[in-house]
């Protein structure tokens, strides 16, 4: 490793360190869903282990406490990845090696690790996503471990306001999606097309639905 | 109580993480340094908002297969307030809980 992709792992570690408090609050409160969603605390921990997205797990948890399936949870994780399709084109010329070693040097792919590694002239400083994303990982598993196992402890999680949490969390990135005007009617039309299905459909399945509103961006 | 059979929940676990891996190594590994198809980005740049917009409906607005408006709504509503100002999401996540709880004590 050169010195300057020392300093540069330093400064992501430093750029990481406040998204972990985020990460552990809101792996935290997912290990809580989780459990309460039919998850064991190891399966809690094991899925923020191996999938580290908080979105995707969010939203198949949420989409199994609802009595949705297996199918519906895994297709709402998907879409809800998918701007990892996007995210990753962006960073690929900044990873280099082999097709493996890329493959690896991917998974760091976070979004406010993304977000800080951006060096606004279309290159990311891979040093600094790895740097960022090691303490939010650190932050996401042991928050889900608190979450799933204190979870318990808290008795109806509900009384405590806490399943106001993951919506807002939601929110969050929504909102900064809808900085973009591009955005809002055709996530107005989503929202509108889940809520009107609700009622009639399974559970997991409005999301898939409300999702082909996004194909409105061919005629663009 | 989960719909899902223990077994099942592993096998989500797993599918929901090969998933994951997959998508987040396509761009490096696939792409390289080419863009995306032009059409692809163009739906792609949708998505998260379309996803993100029907999950904050549906986990605010109903509870399982009925609409429903409770303290949680608003919990909600009082956070995305405090994001819409650019206050940290750790503040209006800590906000909407408070909200919600103090709701639920008084009602």
């Amino acid at each position: 490793m050169l010195p300057a992709d020392r300093s540069s792992l330093r400064r992501g570690v430093r750029l990481g360190l406040p998204f972990s408090a985020v990460a552990f609050l809101l792996s935290s409160s997912f290990g809580v869903v989780a459990v309460q969603a039919g998850f064991s605390p190891l399966q809690a921990v094991v899925m923020s282990a191996l999938v580290n997205a908080g979105a995707a797990q969010f939203a198949s948890t949420a989409i199994v406490a609802a009595g949705g399936g297996l199918v519906p949870g895994v297709l709402a994780a998907t879409l809800m990845n998918a701007r990892f399709l996007a995210m990753g084109a962006a960073l690929a010329p900044s990873l280099p090696g082999r097709p493996l070693h890329r493959a690896v040097q991917g998974q760091a792919n976070v979004d406010p690790s993304w977000a800080v590694a951006n060096n606004g002239d279309g290159t990311f400083d891979r040093w600094v996503l790895f740097g960022a994303s090691a303490p939010q990982y650190v932050g996401w598993v042991t928050g889900t471990l608190a979450g799933a196992l204190g979870g318990d402890l808290l008795g109806d999680t509900d009384r405590l306001g806490l399943d106001a949490i993951y919506p807002t969390f939601f929110l969050a990135l929504l909102i900064g999606e809808l900085r973009r005007p591009a955005s809002r009617v055709v996530a107005l039309a989503g929202a509108l097309i889940a809520l009107a299905l609700v009622p009639f459909v399974p559970p997991g399945v409005p999301i898939l639905v409300a999702a082909t509103a996004a194909l409105v961006g061919l005629a663009r | 109580m989960s719909a899902l059979a223990e077994h099942h929940l592993w096998l989500l676990i797993a599918l929901v993480a090969v998933v994951t891996a997959v998508i987040k190594a396509f761009g490096p590994v696939v792409l390289g340094g080419r863009p995306l198809p032009v059409s692809a980005t163009k739906v792609l740049v949708l998505l998260p908002a379309v996803v993100l917009a029907a999950l904050v409906a549906t986990s605010a607005l109903a509870d399982g297969s009925t609409w429903q408006v409770d303290a949680s709504t608003v919990g909600v509503a009082v956070g995305g307030v405090l994001l819409w100002q650019r206050r940290p999401m750790l503040l209006a996540v800590v906000v909407a809980v408070v909200v919600t709880a103090v709701l639920r004590a008084v009602g």
